[in-house]
């Protein structure tokens, strides 16, 4: 656990609301910088909506987002410039652009270079796209792609996609880097190399969350793990913690020896209720 | 140098023919086909290009002559002979069989109109006969050529027309042989182009198209066209430089000034679509109202232009703060429409811009002091627009250049090449660049796109500004070629171009993504209802047929980026460009949907 150490990330009483239905209710949530931070819970329990407040794709209903103190404009390219980039739950690589095009528009925020200077090719520009292409490089070569770099996005294995959305979210140079289930449909092999991959991205300095179903991968390597179940965080902690909370296994696996066999989801909404009463969300 | 389709047991030819057969047949029937150009075909000279004449080709037999030379060439390069193996790297039948039915078309295409045109087969001479049967004879050599049989008819047919994978590799040239060789296929596409826009009557028109469409498709088939965009991929700048020699050379070939004005207005449509690439090529925002830029240039160069309808008739502005003042309009009128209807994605921001393209129209048509403000001069439009002059070379005259006359035409054809050379310069460089990929970016995937950091407002509305500030600048050469403007051709879908359905389509058509892709779509469309007058009022369902049938069998368009050409057929293979060489590829690779 790294303690003493600054936030990087702070989710302030979080809710997000669609309609009259709640898919995140007030969360607070912190990530401190050299972490890595998992969020786990059960399939609809609001992981990938509470990403989506993160990084501006939603507004949240209620609450706020800081990075690094200062709090974030529900806007995902202000998000982006601010320092925190993300990778999504189902792939959304631009698929028909090569591999080092993928990287070189994740640079985006950090160049500058508008019409004007594409138009008129000074000398500022092409060493503009030659550092880009430079650091685009190194980002490839870190992630074990280099050698693919003229290669169209969607003609790579599933594997180096997820590598390459890694890849174009480190182009951005954040302080924070959200990962949506990054070893979704990943064989065991890829899966330890992805391990690798996120203690290597911590080493640089860069704090790390992430969605994550596989809990081995999650316990292995998160500093700390927080559990999310119909839309509220029921629990924080080191994977020692959350592994022996018996809500957490709760809403897993349904209450041991209550309810009738094969009502999981009814056991599940007990936990929750179990944990707040007064409310009765209906997130999905 | 053995032929790979004799090896496999099963191939033989849907004629059972042998192999030695076929290829005479192919030979003989391409030579044949070739001689009766020069024999009498019909014995009046009322069928347009005089075919009359024993001993030298006229009109639409040139078409068969040129496309009999052809076949007997691929028929000769099958045999191996030296020198002529370039042609057939593969040697596969596909460009025999596509040359055979090509000659084949043209002929009998001619035989038959002159059969209906004349009243009756009577009017054919012996000659004309013998040219129906001596086309015949290479497309059954051609079917005679041994292909795999797989036993089912429609397989098989596909089989004598398709491209085979994995053509041998060209030897390398030196860089002084690749550049020769982009010049005399730039010159030879002049020729080429040069013949299509010089075809004075339908028909001639059609025998061009059908030996053009089968030649390039032979071409393509021998593997020859991705050879040279390879060589026009190690020479980008070189063969740009060929294209605008080219493009400046045609006006000097021309005798008449109506071919040059039919260039100027291919130009002008060509640059317009260019424009329309950006925002639809490359950043993926369906336009319907764009024509509405080009008239904001136009009627923004004859207000300035000194004409005496016009509502500030003392103000004549020199052309190039016409050209700017046109351009920064179109400009200002771009950001007011999009600033509000690029918030709007896909279907909704069709239908917006739509409605913007038809305000425009229907604007310009009331503003003439009765139901609006007195600007445009409402339907009657502004008319008599003087011709331009520079430095004392005016426009409106001819003038003897080198023993070349140009004509008012060729010269405002001159100034089309020069502001489409500014076009595809801002269009190249603007794609290869930040803001391109950022385009292209958010055409694949907004959200994506904006989760990287790409504010997709901003970006788009560069977009947007860039493609009307090109239309703007076109327009405002278009206003003086055409002496007035008037708010009719403006409109979302007409007849004739330019109308925002003709360009878009001239977009699609032609490649969209490409430099090359919408000025020969432009060109196409422009020359198709200029050319086919007899299709009078069914060109439109001619021009819907037409556009049906190439999105089935071609949905990238003509030229094809490579992107596009991706997306719209799954092969299922890698793609693996030609520098990196194929190692061994990850084959524990998993597609579970998790």
């Amino acid at each position: 656990m790294n303690n003493m150490t600054t936030p990087v990330l702070e989710a302030r009483d979080v809710t997000m609301r669609f309609g009259g239905l709640t898919a995140v209710r007030s969360v607070d949530f912190t990530v401190n910088s050299g972490e890595i931070v998992g969020l786990i819970g059960p399939n609809g329990a609001g992981k990938t909506t509470f990403f989506n407040c993160l990084t501006g794709l939603y507004i949240p209903t209620e609450g706020t987002v800081s990075y690094k103190g200062t709090v974030l404009p529900p806007k995902p390219h202000l998000v982006t410039m601010a320092g925190i980039a993300r990778t999504f739950q189902n792939i959304r690589l631009f698929a028909n652009m090569t591999v080092l095009e993928n990287v070189l528009v994740g640079r985006h925020t950090r160049t500058k270079e508008g019409l004007w200077s594409a138009l008129l090719r000074g000398p500022g520009f092409k060493k503009a796209e030659k550092a880009s292409e430079e650091r685009a490089m190194e980002l490839l070569e870190f992630i074990g792609l280099a050698d693919k770099r003229d290669h169209l996005a969607r003609n790579l294995p599933y594997g180096e996609q997820r590598k390459l959305e890694i890849a174009r979210a480190l182009a951005s140079e954040p302080g924070l880097l959200l990962l949506d289930e990054p070893t979704a449909g990943m064989n065991p092999q890829e899966t330890r190399a992805t391990e690798e991959l996120v203690f290597a991205i911590r080493d640089k300095g860069i704090a790390v969350l992430l969605i994550e179903h596989d809990m081995r991968f999650v316990f292995n390597l998160c500093d700390r793990v927080a559990v999310l179940v119909q839309g509220e965080k029921l629990v924080e902690g080191t994977s020692e913690v959350v592994q022996a909370d018996e809500r957490v296994i709760a809403a897993y696996l349904g209450e041991p020896f209550e309810g009738a066999p094969g009502e999981a989801e009814a056991a599940e909404v007990a936990a929750a209720e179990a944990q707040n009463a007064s409310t009765k969300g209906d997130a999905q | 140098m053995t032929d790979t389709t004799k090896t496999t047991p099963t191939a033989r030819g849907l004629i059972p023919l042998p192999l030695a057969a076929a290829r005479a047949l192919l030979l003989a029937g391409g030579i044949a086909t070739t001689a009766s150009a020069f024999l009498a075909w019909t014995w009046t000279s009322e069928f347009p290009g005089d075919l009359t004449i024993t001993g030298y080709p006229g009109g639409l037999q040139w078409l068969t002559f040129t496309a009999g030379i052809l076949t007997a060439l691929f028929a000769l390069a099958a045999y191996g002979i030296r020198g002529l193996g370039w042609l057939l790297p593969a040697r596969n039948n596909a460009p025999l069989v596509l040359t055979a039915i090509g000659a084949f078309g043209v002929t009998w295409y001619t035989i038959i109109s002159i059969a209906v045109e004349l009243g009756g087969l009577a009017n054919l001479e012996p000659g004309g006969y013998i040219a129906a049967i001596a086309s015949v004879l290479p497309v059954l050599g051609a079917f005679a050529l041994p292909e795999p049989n797989t036993g089912d008819t429609k397989e098989n047919l596909k089989a004598y027309i398709a491209k085979p994978d994995g053509i041998p590799a060209p030897q390398p040239l030196s860089g002084w042989a690749e550049r020769a060789l982009i010049t005399v296929v730039t010159a030879l596409g002049l020729a080429v182009f040069t013949y299509g826009i010089d075809t004075e009557y339908g028909e001639l028109f059609i025998g061009y198209l059908i030996v053009v469409v089968f030649a390039v498709w032979a071409l393509h088939t021998a593997g020859l066209i991705d050879r040279f965009s390879r060589l026009v991929a190690h020479n980008r700048s070189f063969t740009l430089a060929m294209g605008f020699a080219a493009a400046i050379v045609f006006p000097f070939t021309q005798s008449n000034d109506h071919y040059a004005n039919i260039g100027v207005n291919i130009l002008i449509f060509g640059t317009v679509a260019l424009g329309l690439n950006i925002v639809v090529g490359l950043a993926g925002l369906l336009d319907l109202g764009y024509v509405a830029f080009l008239g904001v240039g136009a009627y923004t160069a004859a207000l300035v232009s000194g004409s005496e309808f016009s509502r500030f008739s003392g103000v004549q502005f020199p052309f190039w703060a016409a050209a700017l003042a046109g351009a920064a309009a179109s400009l200002i009128f771009g950001v007011l429409i999009g600033a509000p209807t690029l918030r709007l994605r896909g279907d909704y921001l069709a239908i917006v811009t739509l409605g913007f393209g038809e305000i425009f129209r229907i604007a310009v048509n009331n503003m003439d002091g009765d139901s609006g403000p007195d600007i445009t001069n409402g339907p009657n439009g502004i008319p008599a627009i003087p011709d331009l002059s520079f430095f004392g070379y005016n426009f409106g005259e001819a003038h003897d250049i080198a023993g070349f006359t140009l004509g008012r035409f060729a010269n405002y054809y001159l100034l089309m090449v020069l502001i489409m050379a500014i076009v595809v310069l801002v269009y190249t460089r603007a794609a290869d660049s930040r803001i391109g990929r950022s385009w292209i970016a958010i055409r694949e995937d907004e959200t994506a796109a904006t989760a990287m950091g790409i504010n997709g407002f901003r970006v788009k509305l560069i977009a947007f500004a860039l493609g009307a500030t090109l239309a703007g600048l076109a327009g405002t050469v278009s206003a003086h070629v055409t002496y007035s403007v008037v708010p009719n051709p403006y409109q979302f879908a007409g007849a004739a171009p330019p109308n925002s359905a003709f360009l878009l389509a001239a977009v699609v058509l032609g490649g969209m993504g490409t430099v090359a892709g919408p000025i020969l779509g432009a060109a196409l469309l422009y020359l198709l209802p200029e050319k086919l007058v007899f299709l009078q009022d069914k060109s439109l369902l001619a021009f819907g047929i037409a556009l049906i049938l190439l999105m089935r069998f071609r949905p990238e368009g003509i030229i094809a980026n490579r992107r596009r050409q991706l997306e719209f057929h799954e092969t299922g293979q890698l793609d693996v460009p030609d520098t990196t060489t194929l190692t061994d590829e990850p084959a524990t690779v998993t597609k579970a949907g998790a």
